[in-house]
């Protein structure tokens, strides 16, 4: 928006732009850094809930033969705490760190996109909601995450839960897929002057990947999700295998989504524990060349390895063979990401806050999930791993233990600088201990309780067969977990009522742009854009003993785009629509869509002139 | 690296120490095939506790090295890289996984040998259904269910479909698991060298009652379990009580099977029923009389089996009578082998 | 960047490229092109898959008539051409012959439609329905994703002729004619697949 405004002539800035306040500016706001602050919110509600229906799951499995929650409500708690947690929790939490520092850390005054990176939000929020809104309807998701056919097929889950998990996560999926295509433009077309790709920091390179990831990703999920609509709600037989449909292709639809999300996930925690290490130990990222090119080699291996979720639906020797081979592969490029990290500890000066303790927590916790990662790869050995508690331990270390702690790191490193107050250390260290010492307890026992023959998603277990003890000692480290975050929740509203008086530089070691400018930063974030003329561009400069960036324009008038209700009301459109959907309404189904096209249409016919924020506003400061 | 040797030793023991139940466990292998992937298991562990052990020597050793220290504001040398460091951490992870890949490759190819044309092997046809395992024999023309007799002597080749929604059929301290799809078979081989009685799991959700849905397998010497095969042949037999013969007759084998009566049934089974270990694979006959499981299982299968398909003795109008004398007919339904 | 530099950016070439939202939205369709040929590339595996499974319906070689397909495909190609021609005219901003070309696009992907709406009632009234079999579901998803790709196209390019009626060739307006032209394109390329996949191997693998 604003590289050339300087060259607009002034006459010109006279567009009359309605700005809100309130509540009517969050729902209107383009801004990335307030749609971060949105995604946080969203994204640390639904955590929220997920959390609570892992703690129910955990009460349930404390005994054996327990009747704390039915075998049916059981199924769909598991259901819904992993969808949520993936879709709803974890992926919106990434995309909050996303939206509030990789414009700064680019030197951008906001994304590619700032239209749809709202409705990409809003999106996701509504699909989430309607996900969510089946709790209340009495009509739960209950064929696990995966929603397996035939389980999830018509003929053996007539009602209507299977049909919130699809609409919400299509919906949903929307947004996600948006965003992804909104980073990539934003990455490739608006990084500042002199920012070529090999000095962009490395959290912005796993976005940039993650984001093509989810590009290439998504919309197999997409289709998937459509075919099962369509067996659902207009009897198509994709996966009827009565009618020659086929519910092992559901299988590879779904992991050759699936495994890519998986890097979806965790390559954003690489880059935050990159950014982190590397500021707390003072020293620039070891390897970094190594590092970016570790990433898009686990992004591109990422693709070839979905089958290894498949090792026992029968794909024969050769398959299971290749898979196997191709998945151990992927640990070469995640080692030289481990060693990097330890590397760049190597020799640094360490600073132990909240940010570095889960950043340095991470390293050893990661690297258990991924060894049992390579451990699954061996498909022989996977035919007794394979849908056992050891799997479940494995993806909690890597999600949990990877993903989680990369979003504590990065959330405890980077609140200064989206709301301009620091959190309070002292709780911070306690969130680590408690959530880290529950997470090992929790997760630790459960590879020995795979090992020893139980199965995963069981609702209850018979006594005798030596599950118990191990089962009491994880319920007990859910607990503990539970309290880590209540402890940061706390920790979130002590310090909103503290003034803000975060420094630029908030941690005084800051080495990417975004460290550069206030904290929180403008509304139009540079003043003038940075010229870049190193990786680490700030630390540089202040190592030369500057205090700013240099600048690649003069000062002058910024262009801003204008604020918008139309994402808001386009995904309600969709959500109205996808009722009309599930409950064969056809003037629900058609109003609800062609909301979200007439809004569309809208957009299309009048345009959007944006507004300047004028020298004089910029000397005010005009905040976030 | 001569330190870690007994420490990966360690490790293994602990593994099969604290292993479980050796009718359960994977830690604790009752045949060749749970040998051979416990093998790999134990191969794999070691590596990567080793990878594991390097990672956290170097992580604690770094931790407490560059602390920053009180009143330190000294700036550490900015390193770009180090090549040689960073060819050795990816050419070691490589030995390594070439050390592991061959013998998983290996293994692949060895386990999934189809036996289900070896006329020396036993053929069991296995279907899964929502929440129970129907075992049918086609070389002896018998069909069982909720519990595999196999003999010691021979190899056992499975093929393995399921009539509903998608199972898996996991014998942990056996072998591996392989799901049991609807449309489609798959086939497995295993062996039972031991006698004994090993738990059977589903391991994939297939529903509410996933988690109850237990099988047993018994492995017999191969004379008791041609008298197994010969007693299964006999024609099948019935309650002395007219009254109660009937009311089986009429509620029961609408579904249900007995010997040669009612093939292609669309529920378990029930010759000799009376002679196995439980009672819709979760009853334990030794923790209670068979006679008491019948009724409890009889009366309301739901509460037993949430979701279960069978319906109670409400629905199908058994009398109290009918149900006490089809308990005790069933319970003394014994097969001698 | 934004509107106000419209005599400067129609200088240009290429309009479209003129403004930093101008190759935002061209970039950024590409990759939203990317995600479409996935999202594609997953129907036809799921097509493939399945296209055997007939049941009691009709087999592909009973039901396909080539004919028509192939007027069908001349038509939607020579429509992709008629859109090459109304970007050249853009880039020498001959705004009638655009909007004429234009016009073109838009009533040959109507006659494709037309043809496709045709033949899909046949079908249904020779017995092969969304729930015949998996064949039929398969065939009906992928072909009917990429009618509903044509109709959007026909309705979003009608409305984009109204927009230049209204506004004229401006740097706004430019990168949306421009879009709009790859989006057709791509539209066709799916389609040459269907026509190959779908169609002559339907009718060869008999």
């Amino acid at each position: 928006m604003a590289a050339h405004a300087a060259n607009a002539a002034h006459a010109h800035h006279g567009h009359k732009v309605k700005r809100y306040k309130g509540l009517m500016d969050w729902l209107t706001t383009v801004d990335h850094k307030k749609i971060g602050i949105l995604y946080l919110l969203a994204g640390g509600l639904f955590f929220g809930v997920g959390g609570l229906e892992a703690l129910l799951i955990r009460i349930q499995l404390i005994k054996p033969m327990n009747d704390f929650v039915g075998a049916d409500t059981f199924n769909e708690l598991i259901t819904m705490h992993g969808t949520t947690m993936i879709f709803l929790g974890a992926m919106p939490m990434l995309f909050a760190l996303m939206n509030a520092v990789i414009p700064l850390q680019i030197g951008a005054r906001d994304v590619a996109f700032p239209f749809l990176n709202a409705l990409g939000f809003w999106t996701f929020f509504f699909g989430g909601v309607l996900l969510n809104i089946s709790w209340f309807a009495g009509n739960v998701p209950d064929a696990g995450w995966t929603s397996y056919v035939p389980l999830a097929s018509p003929t053996y889950n007539s009602g209507h839960g299977v049909d919130y998990y699809v609409i919400g996560l299509q919906i949903a999926g929307i947004g996600t897929l948006l965003g992804g295509v909104n980073f990539m433009a934003t990455i490739i077309n608006m990084r500042a002057p002199g920012m070529s790709f090999m000095r962009m920091p490395m959290f912005t390179w796993t976005i940039f990947i993650t984001s093509a990831l989810i590009v290439f990703a998504f919309p197999v999920l997409t289709v998937g999700l459509v075919a099962l609509m369509f067996d659902r709600l207009f009897q198509a037989n994709f996966f009827e295998t009565g009618s020659g449909g086929s519910a092992v292709l559901w299988e590879h639809v779904f992991w050759v989504f699936g495994h890519p999300e998986v890097y979806i996930l965790i390559l954003p925690a690489f880059g935050v524990i990159s950014e982190v290490v590397s500021t707390f130990s003072r020293k620039r990222l070891f390897g970094y060349s190594s590092m970016v090119f570790a990433t898009v080699l686990i992004a591109f291996l990422g693709f070839m390895v979905w089958a290894h979720h498949m090792f026992t639906t029968g794909l024969g020797p050769v398959a299971n063979a290749l898979f196997s081979i191709a998945t151990m592969l992927i640990a070469v490029p995640t080692g030289v990401k481990i060693f990097n990290w330890l590397f760049t500890l190597w020799g640094g000066s360490i600073r132990f806050t909240t940010s570095s303790m889960f950043a340095i927590g991470f390293i050893p916790t990661f690297v258990m999930g991924g060894v049992t990662g390579v451990m699954l790869a061996v498909a022989p050995a996977d035919y007794q791993y394979h849908d056992s508690y050891f799997v479940v331990a494995h993806f909690h270390y890597v999600i949990v233990g990877g993903l989680i702690f990369g979003i504590f790191a990065g959330l405890f490193y980077w609140w200064p600088k989206m709301f301009g107050r620091m959190l309070n250390e002292g709780l911070g260290k306690l969130t680590f201990w408690t959530f880290f010492a529950g997470f090992h307890l929790t997760f630790f026992v459960q590879h020995f309780l795979g090992l020893m023959g139980m199965p995963r998603r069981v609702w209850t277990y018979l006594p005798g067969q030596d599950f118990d003890t191990m089962n009491v000692i994880s319920t007990i480290g859910a607990f503990l977990m539970g309290v880590g975050v209540i402890v940061f929740l706390i920790n979130i509203f002590v310090t909103a009522a503290k003034p803000r008086n975060a420094k630029a530089d908030a941690w005084e070691d800051g080495r990417s742009l975004e460290w550069s400018i206030p904290s929180p930063p403008p509304e139009y974030n540079f003043k003038q854009l940075p010229l870049v003329r190193n990786y680490d561009a700030w630390w540089r400069v202040k190592m030369d003993g500057q205090a700013e960036m240099p600048a690649a324009e003069p000062p002058g008038p910024i262009h801003m785009p204008s604020p918008s209700i139309m994402p808001l009301i386009m995904s309600i459109g969709l959500f109205i629509g996808g009722f009309g959907f599930m409950y064969d309404k056809l003037y629900l189904a058609i109003g609800g869509i062609g909301i979200t096209l007439v809004c569309m249409l809208l957009r299309s016919v009048f345009d959007d002139h944006g507004f300047h924020i004028e020298e004089d506003e910029q000397e005010k400061g005009v905040h976030a | 690296m001569k330190r870690l040797i007994p420490l990966l030793a360690g490790m293994v023991l602990l593994l099969s120490a604290c292993g479980g139940k050796s009718d359960l466990s994977t830690l604790k292998p009752q045949g060749p095939v749970a040998q051979e992937q416990f093998d790999l298991m134990k191969l794999s562990i070691s590596i990567m506790a080793l990878v594991v052990v390097v990672v956290f020597a170097i992580c604690i050793y770094v931790l407490i090295r560059f602390r920053r220290r009180k009143g330190d504001n000294a700036i550490p040398k900015q390193v770009e890289g180090n090549h040689k460091l960073e060819i050795i951490w990816t050419v070691i992870p490589l030995v390594l996984l070439l050390i592991l890949g061959v013998p998983t490759i290996n293994s692949v190819f060895k386990l999934s040998k189809d036996y289900t044309h070896d006329k020396n092997a036993i053929q069991v046809k296995v279907t899964a259904h929502q929440y129970w395992w129907e075992f049918e024999y086609p070389q002896y023309g018998i069909t069982t269910a909720q519990e595999l007799v196999v003999p010691t002597d021979k190899k056992v080749a499975f093929e393995i479909a399921s009539s509903d929604v998608t199972h898996a059929f996991w014998i942990p301290s056996i072998g591996g698991k392989i799901d049991a799809n609807s449309g489609v078979s798959n086939k497995m081989y295993l062996d039972f060298p031991k006698e004994g009685v090993f738990k059977g799991k589903c391991a994939e959700l297939c529903g509410p009652s996933h988690s109850l849905m237990d099988f047993k397998a018994k492995a017999v010497d191969p004379a008791s379990f041609d008298r197994w095969v010969a007693a299964m042949k006999e024609p099948a037999k019935y309650s002395d009580d007219a009254a109660i013969k009937a009311a089986f007759e009429n509620k029961c084998l609408a579904c249900h099977a007995v010997g040669e009566t009612n093939t292609g049934a669309s529920a378990p089974n029930l010759t000799g029923v009376g002679s196995r270990l439980t009672i819709g694979g979760i009853l334990y006959n030794d923790e209670k009389p068979v006679e008491d499981n019948l009724k409890e299982w009889i009366t309301d299968p739901q509460k037993v089996k949430p979701g279960a398909t069978m319906p109670s003795a409400e629905d199908i109008g058994l009398t109290k009578d009918e149900l006490d004398g089809i308990a005790k007919y069933l319970a003394n339904y014994k097969l001698d082998y | 960047m934004s509107a106000h530099q419209h005599a400067e950016g129609l200088m240009s070439h290429e309009p479209e490229k003129v403004t930093m939202e101008g190759r935002n939205k061209i970039l950024g369709f590409w990759l939203f092109l990317g995600a479409e040929t996935v999202l594609f590339g997953t129907l036809f595996s799921a097509f493939v898959a399945l296209r055997h499974n007939v049941g009691d319906g009709p087999k592909a070689s009973e039901l396909f008539e080539l004919p028509t397909v192939f007027a069908a495909t001349m038509i939607l190609l020579f429509s992709s051409l008629m859109s090459v021609f109304a970007v050249q005219a853009m880039h020498r901003h001959q705004v009638k012959a655009m909007i004429g070309w234009l016009v073109a696009t838009v009533v040959l992907g109507l006659g494709f439609l037309g043809l496709e709406i045709t033949e899909f009632t046949t079908y249904v009234s020779e017995g092969h329905k969304m729930n015949t079999s998996a064949f039929s579901s398969s065939f009906y998803t992928l072909v009917g994703f990429h009618g509903a790709h044509v109709a959007f196209g026909v309705l979003w390019i009608t409305l984009l002729i109204l927009q230049i009626l209204k506004k004229g060739l401006t740097v706004v307006t430019a990168p949306k004619i421009y879009v709009s032209a790859i989006y057709w394109h791509f539209i066709d390329v799916v389609w040459v697949f269907i026509f190959t996949v779908v169609y002559l191997m339907g009718k060869v693998a008999a």
